[in-house]
């Protein structure tokens, strides 16, 4: 197989990349190792894009969250995905918070934030009637957002793929071949692809794939738990009320989601496995210890699930690495994206789009980077039911033209049988179970999948012509079901009557 | 689509067939009975166990027979039916939205409504268990449905968590499967489930119950490869240097289960604290007349056989109440829970009733007692009426008889309260 770049990643990272790149009429593919992209740590956050006041902006970090976050209301509206601007509030409630908040304050200002805002006193509570009685002060920012991260990861895929790029899933890259200080392909666990230019967008692994290219720098994977309330307390709170931050991060947080779910979290530790998001009973002690200084009351008996995730930090550096690799040629690092990453997307994938250029120049002048004149910039509104529930005249012409739209398949966040066909049908398409849930919701709500699942399972065996037993819930090795029936007894010879007494 | 009903049901399983036989029995004309499955019946067809029957049929039966002798005399009643149909809305002035493949979108006017949704098994989010979240982990209900109706095994060692009734007799199912079942954990030192399930599904199959035990962590990352499990104190918290590490590949969840009420809400019905289902007189009818609620979205039944039972109540009612010949109360009887009592159902009565003799109240206790007594007392905490029980315990209902020659005029509140005999 042979290409002109290779983007290793499907997080938000490697997916928007691959979405700006595809303006240009070359050949990409983008590579994953999961069964779906956004399945490392574009899933397992909070979904918020900053206004842009807690970075320096001479750092990058600092200069592309201001320079993306106006940006987010056209592109989710090019990419149909929900974007709310709700604006948020940083929490102060003594004399030392004031001042930390008007350090904030002064930064945005200078990082060109026009309409901060302190606030104090009863407007506080105007705004936010379920906050803590005992806060003082709030730092208003209402440019703020929340958007689902891995529904962005998925559409601007999706967009990425409309547009040509390749999207390769389960493919893991183990090695890249380098000639004489050149790029010349990745090894995958699919075989060679050939190309002369990689862009390192691999998160957490992200150090791993540099090494291969000598490029050295550690990455250390720091987790963050979560806890996800029911639809109803979505309304809770208004905007997302962060605590006064810290040196390592942006504090425990409370947020409604883009669906209406109210999210608290992250706490923030150091862990070793890059590969384990899982929860514990301390940290979801923390998590909900840290919401109640903001919010006493938690609905506690509607939590939905808890979970966590995983980013990438290395140890002493406080900024992202978006630069040309000074060693190997045709080798590009996009690392290091912390908090502020998914706010700052949109101008990552831009300035890697010039540093493609730069390097293209160098390497591969005969490449040239011509727009595609049929460059698609939107996609096509997909209508789901839960939205139509007060139009419900619209959806029957909907049902009159395909039946799968009246059948309803999850209960819980109402998804019809023709929205799971089209997940399975999308441009960049859903495999599993769990891929399914991040597209279209069936299973995401209250019974988790409990009434839903066995008969998504049976969409997809039927959809993708494979055996039920084939069937998963995020890839190989994950699926749900062992055996049919009978057979187990079948191979044991256990024969019940003579053992046991029924 | 438009359309008008005398009484539209929502939900065909148990609850129901029941009321939609006896509202008919009850000359209740126009009926509607919405299902949202494939099949009548609601989870009895994947309850393919025996056990059900004996308190209303008098014999033993499986699920899908003792779903099938109502769906049969529903045949012969002419009552509509629509499957695979889901209900999306109702307003207290009972207009109900629905939708299915044929008609699309449906609108129905209707004079009675009938909540009969059943319930949902508790996640494993409702008990915070802690760790990855890889394939393998199910609710004992969705397991029952992969095997009894799907044909297909999840998994091939198992730990179950929770002694409800499903997961106990899945915990047997399995292990008839061939399945190795490790363990069933119960955080609690007594199970939820009814005690016959525990002799019949754990007891005679060697399967292991540790009472004051719970999973602490689940492990694996494709799919499950072991859980944690620990002994937990007096606040049921896990017991540090107890912690034992079981391998399996599945874990299986029978910690409860919830009535399903989100249409309840949305109509602005309001629900019990306790029983998380509507809040009902004695008609099973909930505060905005007409509407009524019965089976497990009323309150979690330890069996059909009383959810039925429940259903009939309602189908009477409703055929008083369209009838419209029935006689407030100059002010409702309150029911309360008293001590070691969770819940009474119904929560008030408000009809005089004549030639009514007496009114079944069911509740559920919340810890086991041995030898005691339900005492009914009234506001000046005079006791009306007393019941001897030998054992009460939270995985079987209660229910006792209110003799309506206790219910005069001036009768406002009654608490049921359990004392030691």
């Amino acid at each position: 197989m042979k290409t002109d770049v290779v983007i290793i990643g499907g997080g938000v990272i490697g997916t928007a990349i691959a979405r700006e790149l595809s303006r240009f009429n070359i050949n990409i593919i983008l590579i994953e190792k999961e069964d779906d992209v956004a399945m490392g740590t574009s899933k397992g956050n909070s979904g918020i894009i900053h206004a842009g006041y807690n970075d320096d902006f001479n750092t990058l970090k600092g200069e592309l969250n201001i320079k993306s976050n106006p940006k987010f209301d056209k592109l989710c509206a090019d990419l149909k995905i929900l974007f709310k601007r709700i604006g948020s509030l940083v929490i102060g409630f003594s004399q030392e918070d004031f001042r930390k908040l008007k350090e904030l304050k002064e930064n945005g200002e200078k990082n060109g934030i026009e309409n901060l805002e302190i606030i104090r006193g009863p407007k506080l509570f105007e705004l936010e009637p379920n906050l803590n009685p005992q806060a003082k002060y709030a730092l208003y920012a209402p440019s703020a957002g929340i958007i689902s991260p891995y529904k962005f990861t998925i559409a601007l895929a999706d967009n990425a793929v409309i547009n040509g790029v390749k999207v390769l899933l389960e493919t893991e890259a183990k090695d890249i071949r380098i000639e004489e200080k050149q790029v010349y392909g990745v090894v995958t666990n699919r075989g060679l692809i050939e190309t002369r230019i990689v862009i390192n967008a691999a998160g957490l692994h992200a150090d791993e794939i540099a090494e291969a290219a000598g490029d050295n720098f550690k990455i250390n994977p720091i987790k963050g738990e979560y806890q996800l309330f029911d639809k109803q307390w979505g309304n809770l709170v208004n905007h997302i009320l962060f605590p006064i931050p810290t040196k390592l991060s942006k504090g425990i947080l409370v947020a409604p989601t883009v669906h209406d779910n109210l999210l608290i979290g992250p706490n923030s530790y150091w862990v070793k496995d890059k590969d384990d998001p899982a929860t514990t009973k301390a940290g979801t002690e923390e998590v909900c210890e840290g919401a109640r200084k903001l919010v006493p009351n938690l609905p506690h008996q509607d939590l939905v699930a808890s979970f966590a995730g995983l980013r990438a930090d290395i140890e002493g550096r406080n900024d992202f690495i978006i630069e040309a690799s000074k060693k190997i040629r045709g080798f590009i690092n996009v690392a290091d994206i912390e908090s502020p990453g998914l706010s700052s997307v949109p101008a990552i994938a831009e300035m890697v789009s010039g540093i493609l250029k730069e390097v293209v120049k160098e390497i591969s002048p005969q490449l040239e980077l011509n727009c595609q004149d049929d460059f698609v910039e939107t996609l096509v509104e997909q209508p789901k039911f839960a939205d139509y529930l007060d139009k419900t005249g619209e959806w029957q012409e909907i049902v009159e033209k395909d039946t799968d739209y009246g059948e309803i398949i999850c209960r819980c966040e109402k998804v019809s049988k023709g929205e799971i066909l089209r997940a399975i049908h999308q441009p960049l398409p859903a495999r599993s179970l769990d891929a399914i849930k991040r597209r279209v919701r069936a299973g995401m709500g209250r019974c988790q999948g409990g009434f839903c699942s066995p008969k998504v399972l049976k969409i997809l065996s039927e959809e993708l012509k494979i055996s039920p037993l084939k069937v998963s819930k995020k890839g190989p090795g994950s699926e749900i079901l062992k055996t049919k029936t009978k057979e187990i007894i079948k191979e044991t010879g256990v024969k019940f009557k003579d053992e046991v007494r029924v | 689509m438009k359309l008008e009903y005398d009484l539209v049901i929502i939900g065909g399983g148990p609850a129901g067939l029941a009321v939609a036989l006896e509202a008919r029995r009850n000359t209740v004309k126009d009926i509607l009975l919405l299902e949202r499955d494939k099949y009548l019946g609601g989870i009895l067809p994947q309850c393919i166990h025996n056990g059900f029957g004996v308190q209303y049929f008098k014999e033993e039966l499986t699920g899908p027979e003792y779903a099938g002798r109502f769906i049969t005399k529903l045949k012969d009643c002419q009552i509509n039916v629509k499957k695979e149909t889901m209900v999306i809305n109702i307003t207290s002035d009972k207009r109900i939205i629905a939708i299915n493949r044929d008609d699309g979108l449906l609108h129905i006017q209707s004079k009675a409504v009938v909540l009969a949704m059943g319930c949902r098994e508790r996640t494993r989010e409702a008990i915070a268990v802690p760790g990855s979240r890889p394939a393998g982990i199910f609710t004992a209900g969705t397991a029952q449905r992969y095997i009894n109706i799907e044909g297909y095994m999840p998994g091939r060692e198992v730990v179950v968590l929770g002694s409800g009734d499903i997961g106990m007799i899945m915990a047997r199912r399995m292990t008839l499967e061939g399945a190795r079942v490790k363990a069933v954990l119960e955080i609690m030192p007594f199970s939820t489930g009814l005690i016959r399930n525990k002799v019949q599904c754990l007891d005679d199959f060697n399967i292991p119950l540790k009472f004051n035990h719970t999973i602490t962590r689940i492990e694996g990352g494709k799919r499950v490869e072991k859980v944690t499990v620990a002994q937990v104190d007096k606040n049921l918290q896990a017991i540090p240097g107890t912690e034992e590490e079981i391998s399996c590949d599945t874990v299986l969840l029978s910690v409860g289960l919830i009535p399903e009420n989100e249409l309840t809400s949305e109509a602005g019905i309001k629900l019990d604290p306790v029983t998380r289902g509507p809040i009902v007189n004695e008609n099973r009818e909930t505060e905005i007349e007409g509407i009524f609620a019965c089976g497990n979205v009323l309150h979690v039944h330890d069996l059909a056989d009383f959810v039925t039972e429940e259903g009939e109540i309602v189908g009477r009612a409703v055929g008083e109440y369209l009838k419209g010949n029935r006689k407030f109360r100059s002010q409702p009887i309150k029911i309360f829970p008293g001590d070691n009592i969770a819940y009474v159902v119904p929560q008030h009565i408000d009809f005089i009733v004549p030639g009514r003799k007496k009114i079944k109240l069911f509740m559920r206790v919340k810890k086991p007692e041995e030898r005691v007594k339900i005492n009914l007392i009234d506001d000046k905490g005079r006791v009306l009426t007393a019941y001897k029980k030998r054992i009460v315990t939270p995985g079987e209902m209660v229910s006792v008889f209110l003799p309506e020659v206790l219910l005069d005029d001036k009768l406002k509140n009654i608490t049921i309260s359990i004392k030691r005999d």
